[in-house]
């Protein structure tokens, strides 16, 4: 069996398992989606009040949110296993067993659960951007959909490469280190708003240090058709969602560095 | 003093207990600061594009933005877990049986349960944001100490009371996790809850006009709004007072609530566990 092959057949049995407990499933999604659609709030109380920020109203605002929030969400759905790794993997020494197996560590961890309830986040992400089509000038056809597209699958390969970044820290810590938690709640949180509302440095930190502009800003800024405020050359926009994949292949190239100095706690 | 003092020892305990776990407070710290920082940017640039439509000064909202980073583990988002553990196993049967009173014994433990994560954090938070960043030259975005002498009086009461209510809010959690055996579910509608309508997420005077006169009145609002406010003497005078009587007066109406709820929930509770 081919590793996608493999893959899907995890996916299916980590659904299946959700499917037993249909209530519950639901009522997880509805939780998170009540959790996660209070900042759209915050973000429009402020738009309320001032107006406008950074060149940007509020229906612009929330195409940015909106966006975010539904990369954000699959990568989530994903990526349990690198989340739990320290705690529920090298700590108590299941890793091991992982390793028996005649198949990739990454994969196994990849397949280890998808959560249906991180929809919740999509969802009220979804109807953001219903409403933010409605208020922003946005030409919803093949070439910015294509672009949102195309920047939703750089995103996700960068919030999946923090995600393995984290797990990585593991083999040192043997804990799994909610710092990472910066990077990807944070990093929605960051990019919730337009990018070029913030101080340079951290604008500096968010481009090339972890590419959250490039996949969440710059591709905005074509589907809005608007330059960007500040100077980056219009052909480069397209082609930023790249820079996720990028962050992604240094991620696993980490992990690999891990995996070679990984000991058992023996437990 | 004596009857109080079996609910002084379970405060104790759980504080002391919490008090050892330094990594996850330094942890958590992190995770404010960084959050706190994204916060007071957010604030910055829409000042900066419009600042005469601000309810309070910028100055005013970073400080604010800082305590409510710092208080963050006292506000009353999840019920205690230690109650929903003891209630699935069965360990709510010794409660039930101390010749004490449950909910105060439950609402002492919860409340240093509450305070012990907040200390420290809030601690390391000052020392940050109230003495390095002015040291470093980032004045601008300190923490600033309490705007006048009366602020800092009004905000010791202020801090007390909201301690006192985000543990009474907390224990109407409690009770309805030892009812349905599950914390999940009350989280899931606690959290979102607790973090618009206190003004953790921004204070309330920025939430559009029509909504202004209810939100005020709310329980919730003692916990976050009222306090600060009275810190950087936004309220002052008569109207630090009726806020601090707002908070007193939650408390007592949901310790009551409480108290009524918790004694039908020991009267109905099955025993789980063996």
């Amino acid at each position: 069996m081919n590793a996608l092959a493999l893959y899907g057949r995890y996916v299916v049995a980590s659904l299946r398992a959700q499917a037993q407990y249909p209530t519950a499933t639901l009522m997880l999604i509805l939780g998170q989606c009540a959790a996660t659609s209070i900042e759209i709030l915050g973000v429009y109380a402020l738009f309320s009040r001032f107006g406008s920020v950074g060149g940007w109203k509020f229906g612009e605002a929330a195409l940015f949110y909106a966006l975010v929030n539904i990369t954000f969400s699959l990568a989530d759905l994903l990526t349990r296993g690198f989340e739990v790794f320290g705690t529920d993997f090298v700590r108590t020494g299941a890793f091991d067993r992982v390793l028996l197996r005649p198949r990739a560590a990454a994969l196994q961890l990849a397949g280890y659960e998808v959560r249906l309830s991180r929809l919740g986040r999509m969802m009220q992400a979804v109807a953001v951007l219903v409403i933010a089509t409605r208020l922003a000038p946005i030409h919803w056809d093949a070439a910015t959909v294509a672009m949102a597209l195309w920047a939703i699958t750089g995103g996700v390969a960068m919030f999946c490469g923090i995600l393995v970044l984290q797990a990585t820290m593991a083999f040192w810590t043997v804990e799994s280190l909610e710092v990472a938690n910066v990077l990807t709640y944070g990093g929605v949180q960051a990019a919730q708003y337009p990018l070029n509302i913030y101080a340079t440095w951290f604008r500096r930190l968010l481009t090339f240090g972890v590419p959250l502009a490039c996949v969440a800003y710059y591709p905005v800024l074509v589907i809005l058709n608007r330059p960007d405020p500040l100077g980056a050359p219009d052909w480069l926009l397209p082609f930023t969602p790249l820079a996720g994949f990028a962050f992604l292949t240094l991620s696993f190239l980490a992990w690999r560095a891990g995996m070679a100095r990984y000991a058992s706690t023996g437990s | 003093m004596a009857p109080l003092r079996p609910y002084l020892a379970a405060f104790r305990a759980r504080f002391q207990l919490l008090l050892e776990y330094r990594v996850a407070a330094l942890a958590g710290f992190a995770t404010q600061l960084w959050w706190g920082g994204i916060r007071i940017m957010v604030f910055a640039a829409f000042y900066g594009a419009h600042a005469a439509a601000a309810p309070i000064s910028l100055a005013d909202a970073i400080t604010y933005v800082w305590l409510g980073q710092a208080l963050l583990a006292l506000q009353p988002w999840s019920a205690d877990p230690e109650i929903g553990h003891a209630v699935r196993t069965g360990g709510v049967g010794y409660d039930s049986l101390r010749p004490l009173d449950a909910y105060g014994f439950w609402y002492a433990r919860s409340l240093g349960w509450m305070l012990a994560r907040a200390l420290p954090r809030a601690v390391l938070m000052v020392l940050f944001a109230g003495f390095v960043l002015p040291l470093v030259g980032l004045g601008e975005w300190a923490w600033r100490p309490p705007s006048s002498l009366e602020a800092a009086l009004l905000f010791i009461p202020a801090f007390v009371l909201m301690a006192a209510l985000a543990a009474a809010v907390l224990m109407l959690a409690n009770i309805v996790v030892a009812a349905t055996l599950n914390e999940r579910g009350v989280n899931s509608i606690l959290t979102p809850v607790v973090i618009v309508f206190s003004g953790s997420m921004l204070p309330l005077n920025f939430y559009p006009k029509a909504w202004q006169s209810w939100l005020h009145l709310q329980p919730l609002a003692g916990i976050v709004d009222v306090p600060f406010r009275i810190y950087f003497a936004d309220l002052h005078g008569g109207a630090a007072l009726q806020g601090l009587a707002l908070q007193a007066g939650w408390t007592l109406v949901l310790v009551a609530i409480g108290r009524l709820a918790m004694a039908r929930m020991m009267r109905r509770l099955e025993m789980q566990g063996g």
